[in-house]
């Protein structure tokens, strides 16, 4: 054991040293706390910090993570700024007060249907709900006007839906928020009668609808631009817009904000802009295909646009309400 | 040998020793302190969360799946072990390592594995559905699954002490009951299970633990346990729920530890006859080693070859696709310096603890161990978060340093190292000791001569479990590690959390040989 002990000794000293990290930095250096993944936004990121010569220093977590870590470092948090998956877990964060209002200059880029009320945050991409639909089975013509429309015996057993996935819980907080507890609950409740498939996930939907196993799935959009764009126009599975405000056709968005009393603000806001920028938006509408949400950029070719999906009538920040969503679930037996 | 005697004389332990044990006792009940106070800012909302029938299904499922866990991975320790280190089982040193490695798959890869093979369209479906038909398998997700993984993962835990025990065991004591005309199951009955009592109990409290806390298998399985509903509840920002529920997890873990100190009972362990002991006799299996051998290769080949096997598979098709060797090799480093680190620190904080427990057993000395358990019930989400309040609060300038990453893990994982160390010193006659402060050593000095030393097999095997814990740890280092430390499991979830799991194979690899040299540390000293 007392042979150990130097070895302890260095061990703790390197430790110690090791401290510098997360030191304060002087002008010129941004920290970014990302609820997107590295693999995703990693290149994106680098090229920010080489062109603008900022020193960027990036914790890359799950969004519910990071918004717990934030919510825990109070006002002595290091970051700068919250590049989050969903508006969910910024709507928290305004909630609690971590974020910092943003710019007019920042947030009248964004339609306002994809950034706070009160201007905490902004969204950056958008991902839609739809319905989608295998064309050689169905015809769009046949397809119920809403997602409510699923539950009639036309469907039964034909629709596949994921109901672990993040996305289809946010369109169910949504479905909450716009047809009351009640009216979600009976929904539920129908679908579930009417024998609706369960799949691990939105990609496993889209693969049965492709086959042919189900008729209609309810999943997000870029899903089936991504497998279009790999396997050219003769793909079967189009997509659906429900119209009218439909829950089923929500957009949820990935978003920044600046946390409040950030020691950079001004590189972080100049960071926000950046991710709004034309090549920021054209590179997440073509690498992941969502929706760019800045005015002004087009999404990739085929997809709906966006003026022509009419958002259901919820504020995007309580989709933070997921426990009720989850107790929902529970309760009719759909999780 | 198993007499009640009170041990040696109940002694008051040194002031100074008490003073670092309960030291280290409420540093590691950091968390809980974090709880309270954060349960205290609304105490309605907190009440509210608990209050309701969900909350007692929450508490009996994941009770039952830690219970259903333990039992089994111990009847599998069991026969493991004895076969292992009392046999002569043909090739008994590569059994006793290969039936100790799937301790060193984290159970979120592991958990991954069993989806990937026996979900409902996994790889044993395509295999079915050609000859058979099979369209779909049963659904794997819930309670078999979680069962089925945390059982195949964790079993591990349970054979390490439990096998140290047996390999220690004084074969006098058989000789003796089989001389005085025993049978052998009735000397096993009456004189091996009843030395074997705390090693089951420590390693069935290590197993029970780990399940309550475990993230990777329910997350992945989706089985509504305590973690991942804390995790959703902190997720939903909801704080207060969070911490209500990791609150009523310490609870259930102080009635698990309760159960566990009254299997521990008050005996003695050590010899009190003069003499020194020698290795045990080996059994001759005779033909009962064919099937022996088949129950070992069934035990290696689903927790180690399978899993194994898929990663290999994997690798190779993404070393077609160029690794980033380089960020490969940098978390390797990585990890090796902060799980040795981890592991020095918890072996170093578990010796005085475990000391208090052996030889000074009491009110204050209880509380010091009981205490250090508290970390490693708790999620690691919760333990993260916690240094997170303090850190940020308390000690800003190490924040998101290695020091405070460093710091979780042994608040953490410290039990498995005082489990070993216990074990250990229980094994150690205080008459030595005594002996030696007899021919005028002082009480440190005789720590540092006498006790260490006989007990320092405990020690390192301590070390070496808490380093292979830690090395596959996830949400502390994805919290607390300084901003760009990537390290092995950081990268693993990396690759896998955009779902290119043939990208995070190499590093899984990469883990499983990093984690080879403290597992042979660990077999190593049975023989």
């Amino acid at each position: 054991m007392c042979k150990l002990l130097p070895i302890l000794g260095m061990l703790v000293a390197a430790a110690l040293s090791g401290c510098g990290f997360g030191a304060d930095g002087g002008p010129g250096e941004l920290t970014i706390y990302s609820g997107r993944e590295q693999d995703l936004v990693g290149p994106l990121l680098d090229r920010y910090a080489k062109e603008e010569g900022v020193d960027i220093k990036v914790r890359y977590g799950t969004t519910p993570e990071i918004a717990a870590t934030l919510n825990e470092e109070g006002d002595r948090s290091p970051a700068d700024v919250f590049f989050s998956q969903d508006a969910g877990a910024l709507g928290s964060l305004q909630a609690e007060g971590r974020l910092e209002r943003l710019p007019a200059a920042i947030l009248d880029r964004v339609d306002s249907r994809f950034r706070s009320r009160q201007g905490d945050w902004v969204g950056i991409s958008g991902r839609a709900r739809v319905v989608a639909y295998n064309r050689e089975r169905v015809k769009e013509s046949d397809l119920p006007r809403s997602v409510l429309g699923l539950t009639a015996p036309r469907w039964k057993g034909k629709v596949g839906w994921a109901p672990t996935n993040a996305s289809f819980e946010s369109f169910v907080t949504a479905l909450r928020k716009t047809q009351g507890e009640g009216g979600a609950e009976r929904w539920l409740r129908a679908m579930k009668a009417n024998d609706t498939q369960v799949y691990e996930n939105n990609v496993a939907i889209r693969d049965a609808v492709a086959k042919g196993e189900i008729e209609v799935g309810l999943i997000n959009h870029y899903y089936v631009a991504e497998a279009r764009a790999q396997e050219g126009p003769d793909y079967p599975v189009d997509i659906y817009e429900p119209p009218g405000g439909d829950p089923g056709a929500l957009v949820n968005v990935a978003g920044a904000a600046v946390i409040a009393g950030a020691e950079h603000r001004e590189a972080a806001r100049d960071f926000i802009s950046f991710l709004l920028s034309r090549k920021a938006q054209r590179y997440f509408a073509e690498r992941t295909k969502e929706y760019p949400l800045a005015a002004g950029v087009r999404p990739e070719p085929g997809l709906v646009p966006l003026s022509s999906i009419r958002q259901p009538d919820v504020d995007l920040a309580d989709l933070a309400d997921l426990q009720g969503t989850v107790d929902l679930l529970e309760r009719t037996g759909v999780l | 040998m198993g007499e009640a005697l009170p041990r040696a004389r109940r002694s008051r332990p040194p002031r100074a020793l008490l003073a670092v044990g309960l030291a280290i006792g409420a540093a590691t009940a950091l968390p809980v302190a974090y709880l309270a106070i954060t349960v205290g800012d609304s105490l309605d909302q907190a009440v509210d969360t608990l209050w309701r029938e969900r909350t007692l299904r929450l508490v009996l499922r994941s009770v039952g799946l830690a219970g259903a866990v333990t039992v089994l991975a111990v009847a599998l320790a069991l026969p493991l072990a004895w076969l292992t280190a009392r046999t002569d089982l043909p090739g008994r040193r590569a059994w006793t390592v290969l039936t100790l490695l799937p301790l060193v798959i984290p159970s979120y890869i592991g958990a991954y594995l069993i989806v990937s093979a026996l979900g409902p369209r996994g790889l044993v479906q395509d295999l079915l559905a050609g000859p058979f038909g099979v369209e779909r398998l049963p659904s794997i997700y819930g309670f078999p699954g979680a069962l089925l993984t945390l059982v195949l993962f964790t079993y591990p835990l349970a054979l390490i002490t439990i096998r140290a025990a047996m390999s220690r065991l004084d074969p006098q004591l058989e000789e003796a009951a089989r001389g005085m005309g025993r049978s052998g199951w009735q000397t096993y009955r009456s004189v091996v299970l009843p030395q074997l009592v705390p090693a089951i109990g420590a390693s069935g409290l290590l197993v029970a633990l780990y399940v309550l806390h475990d993230f990777g298998a329910v997350s992945i399985l989706r089985f509504d346990s305590f973690t991942r509903v804390i995790y959703t509840a902190y997720g939903t920002g909801s704080r207060t729920s969070a911490a209500a529920l990791a609150s009523l997890l310490v609870l259930v873990m102080l009635a698990v530890l309760w159960l566990e100190g009254r299997a521990r009972g008050r005996l003695a362990y050590h010899r009190s006859a003069p003499g020194t002991a020698r290795p045990p006799a080996t059994v001759a299996l005779g033909p009962w080693r064919w099937p022996a051998l088949a129950f070992c290769s069934a035990v290696v080949l689903l927790a180690l070859a399978l899993p194994v096997g898929v990663l290999v598979y994997w690798s190779l098709q993404s070393v077609a696709g160029s690794p980033d060797w380089a960020a490969i090799g940098a978390g390797a480093g990585n990890s090796l310096i902060a799980a040795g680190m981890a592991a020095a620190v918890a072996a170093l904080c578990a010796l005085p603890v475990a000391l208090l427990s052996v030889r000074f057993p009491g009110m204050a000395s209880g509380l010091a161990e009981r205490a250090s358990y508290a970390g490693y019930a708790l999620p690691g989400v919760v333990v993260a978060l916690a240094l997170v309040f303090f850190g940020t609060r308390v000690v800003p300038v190490l924040y998101q340093s290695l020091a405070m990453l460093v710091f979780a893990w042994v608040v953490l994982f410290l039990p498995q190292a005082i489990g070993s160390t216990r074990a250990s010193l229980l094994q150690v006659s205080p008459r030595v000791e005594e002996a030696a402060r007899a021919m005028g050593r002082s009480p440190l000095d005789v720590l540092r001569t006498v006790t260490t030393p006989l007990a320092a097999s405990g020690v390192m095997a301590g070390a070496a479990l808490v380093f292979l814990t830690a090395v596959k740890e996830l949400p502390a280092a994805l919290i607390l590690a300084p901003i760009g430390f990537e390290t092995l499991s950081t990268e693993i979830w990396g690759a896998t959390s955009v779902g290119f799991f043939e990208r995070g194979a190499v590093p899984s690899l990469v883990l499983l040989l990093v984690s080879a040299p403290p597992l042979y540390l660990l077999t190593a000293r049975g023989r």
